[in-house]
């Protein structure tokens, strides 16, 4: 056997194995589906470092862990494991996955507002309506990426957002994706379906946490669909523990006067990869993306962006900042993109670097690729390190470094959590920093 | 209070000072006056610590202990305080956070309890009054974005809310204008004690029509070349440095 096939052997037994349970008494498509796109994985493997996309990140640590299927979560679970990445600074509605299975006992969840209709996907896969099949996309959309399949293949459960036209939701949804230690490591594939109609606005929270010695792999993919003037910001706090594995992938589709808002913190895993993109496929559609990676000892956490302006006046603001310490290495790709007609876009994009050790490693590439005339677009990137003169400044006040140094580094940081529209959320998002920045 | 003897120092392998001898008593103002580029700032820098700096021989006596054998934040806690010629801008650290911050750094330092957040704002209120500064200058990032002669206002600030007992100001007074002139020197007075000492760097005998100082000194080519009290200083502004140069060839 080749070295390929070695990679992909855990994932064909594990699909095998899960197949007659996945597959009984679902529909056709869904069956087919999950065929064709394990078929897809199988034949295509994990990306190489050739691949434009993957030239900073190998996926080889990934492939020797040869992750099962994780198994069903028990379901018992102490409260105040998950109170560290809990929302307490505001009302909230709150969904908890442990090891990617949905896990009602734990939640707040059902809501019964109106308008408002949250749906597991563990029971819209067994009830598997055609509205359902509207989700999916045809595998040939998505079949160069080898995570997308594998989502799709192993697809057991994750949530159906969707709110309808004028719906104000006015308290944010919160999904709490637990991982937690198996007899073996175990990858998990959630997928999170977000349907908001015309006007309506909404805020979701995504939180990825790790317990200790959890060394699974969750393979994440989160598609949203903003309808005419709908407007959405975004949280995703990832922080598992400095042994797990993250993927995910967030696709947007914005029509008409809609607003995005992104924010991204990665702050922990070992090796974690994002793809978050967007299409502005109508007129004054916005999305801001800010992100926020920081990383230690070993880590690798790579951020690839994608935005699409593909209709007159659209708008995106992009911000990432990066604190990279230890020997870990970060990654930010952010591509914009105009097209032909997109006239009158207004894009900015800035990718800010603080290389906190000599070990330690950023690869940083914007692109902005301009098919359009008339166009506002601007890009820039930076690396640096701590200012030198700033510390002393704080030492001579009487400050010790330490001190010093955190003031610094989170200053630096805040500007990106300091756009978190939302003050409690703004405040979360601190806590999260906090509490990685500062282990108690 | 402070005893610096025979100081020898390089910057990068050039030799900048070359054998300062320098006696600062509780309660006396020094003056320090001197050619560009002869080494004052260099002097101020390293009583406070920062780095870069190869002492190459001589020695700082400070309270009694060796004073280079400090880390920055300890003198600081020792109550020295540095005025910088050129402040640092700190994007996204907040002005009252920081003071905050040094003040009970000091008080830990002392055994002393920490003030809570009501009783330092109005300490620090009292404070600004007497500078004459705008109250929104404190929930602003440290120095960023403030005019040249609001950043010696606030480290004049810093000054009074730390309460030093011996302030080193590295030309504050370079920049300001004569309103701002006359505002910092009053708050440099407030501090006056027979407790502390001052040692302030000037280019202008302008400010010590304000702030009377006991000593001036002339810094050139790394070393006091001539001691007087206030004369030498209306003295240098007229006839400029050529002749203490001469005058210590000779
Ligand atoms: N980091 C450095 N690298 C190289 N040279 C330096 C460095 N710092 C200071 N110097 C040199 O040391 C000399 C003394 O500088 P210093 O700043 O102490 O002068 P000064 O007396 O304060 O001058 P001014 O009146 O212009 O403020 C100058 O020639 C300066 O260029
Ligand atoms: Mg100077």
């Amino acid at each position: 056997m080749n070295a390929m096939s070695t990679a992909i052997r855990p994932y064909a037994e594990g699909f095998k194995s899960l197949e007659p349970a996945l597959t009984r008494s679902a529909p056709a498509w869904l069956t087919a589906l999950r065929r064709e796109a394990f078929a897809r994985f199988a034949n295509r493997g994990f990306p190489g470092e050739r691949e434009e996309d993957w030239k900073y990140t190998s996926t080889r640590p990934l492939e020797k862990r040869g992750f099962a299927p994780s198994l069903t979560a028990s379901g018992a679970m102490d409260a105040d494991v998950i109170e560290p990445v809990f929302l307490r600074e505001m009302p909230v509605h709150t969904l908890i996955f442990i090891n990617g299975r949905h896990t009602p006992a734990l939640g707040t969840d059902g809501p019964d507002i109106a308008g408002l209709h949250i749906t597991s996907l563990a029971k819209a896969l067994q009830q598997a309506t055609d509205k359902l099949q509207a989700y999916f996309a045809p595998v040939s959309a998505w079949s160069d990426d080898p995570f997308t399949a594998l989502n799709t293949a192993f697809l057991q459960d994750g949530v159906i957002i969707e709110i309808d036209d004028g719906m104000r939701l006015e308290q944010p949804l919160q999904l709490i994706f637990l991982s937690t230690k198996q007899a073996q490591p175990g990858a998990c594939h959630p997928r999170i379906l977000v349907r908001l109609g015309r006007h309506a606005h909404a805020t979701l929270l995504e939180t990825y946490h790790g317990l200790e010695e959890a060394a699974n792999l969750t393979n994440g993919y989160t598609q949203i669909h903003l309808g005419e003037n709908a407007q959405l910001e975004h949280l995703r706090v990832q922080r598992e523990s400095a042994e797990d594995f993250h993927v995910s992938r967030v696709r947007v589709a914005q029509q008409q006067g809609s607003r995005y808002v992104s924010h991204t913190l990665n702050l922990g895993g070992l090796w974690v990869r994002t793809d978050l993109s967007t299409r502005l496929e109508a007129p004054e559609a916005e999305a801001v993306f800010n992100g926020l990676y920081w990383t230690d000892q070993g880590r690798h956490v790579d951020n690839h962006t994608r935005i699409d302006h593909l209709a007159p006046g659209t708008r995106s603001d992009e911000l990432y900042r990066g604190i990279i310490g230890g020997h870990s290495r970060a990654v930010f790709n952010g591509k914009v993109v105009v097209a032909k007609h997109a006239v009158k876009t207004d894009a900015a994009q800035i990718n800010n670097n603080l290389l906190l050790s000599r070990q330690a490693e950023i690869d940083t590439k914007p692109e902005l690729e301009i098919y359009a005339d008339d166009v506002k677009c601007s890009h820039g990137a930076s690396i640096g390190q701590l200012d030198e003169q700033a510390l002393f400044y704080l030492r001579s006040r009487g400050l010790d470094p330490e001190t010093a140094r955190s003031l610094l580094i989170g200053a630096f940081a805040h500007a990106v959590l300091d756009r978190i529209a939302t003050p409690e959320l703004q405040a979360f998002a601190r806590r999260q920093l906090a509490a990685v920045m500062q282990p108690s | 209070m402070l005893s610096i003897k025979n100081l020898h120092a390089k910057v990068e392998d050039r030799e900048i000072l070359r054998g300062l001898d320098l006696e600062v008593k509780a309660g006396e103002i020094h003056a320090i006056m001197g050619p560009n580029g002869s080494g004052k700032s260099t002097l101020a820098y390293i009583l406070a610590g920062r780095e870069g700096y190869a002492v190459t021989n001589g020695s700082v006596t400070y309270l009694g202990k060796d004073l280079l054998a400090m880390p920055p934040e300890e003198r600081a806690r020792e109550g020295l305080f540095l005025a910088f010629q050129y402040p640092v801008e700190i994007p996204g650290v907040n002005n009252v956070y920081l003071l905050k911050a040094a003040y009970n750094a000091i008080r830990k330092h002392r055994g002393e309890e920490e003030l809570d957040a009501v009783d330092f704002l109005a300490l620090v209120r009292t404070r600004m009054q007497l500078m004459e500064m705008d109250a929104g200058m404190l929930s602003r990032a440290v120095n960023e974005g403030f005019s040249g002669g609001e950043k010696k206002r606030n480290e004049i600030l810093q000054m009074l809310v730390l309460e030093p007992k011996l302030a080193l100001l590295d030309e504050t007074d370079s920049g300001l204008d004569i309103d701002a002139l006359k505002v910092v020197a009053k708050g440099i007075n407030k501090l006056r004690s027979p407790e502390r000492a001052i040692l302030m760097i000037t280019h202008y005998q302008r400010l010590l029509d304000y702030i009377e100082p006991d000593f001036v000194h002339v810094l050139a080519g790394g070393r006091i070349l001539k001691s007087g009290d206030r004369k030498l200083a209306l003295e240098l502004e007229r006839r400029g440095y050529d002749w203490v140069l001469a005058e210590a060839a000779a």
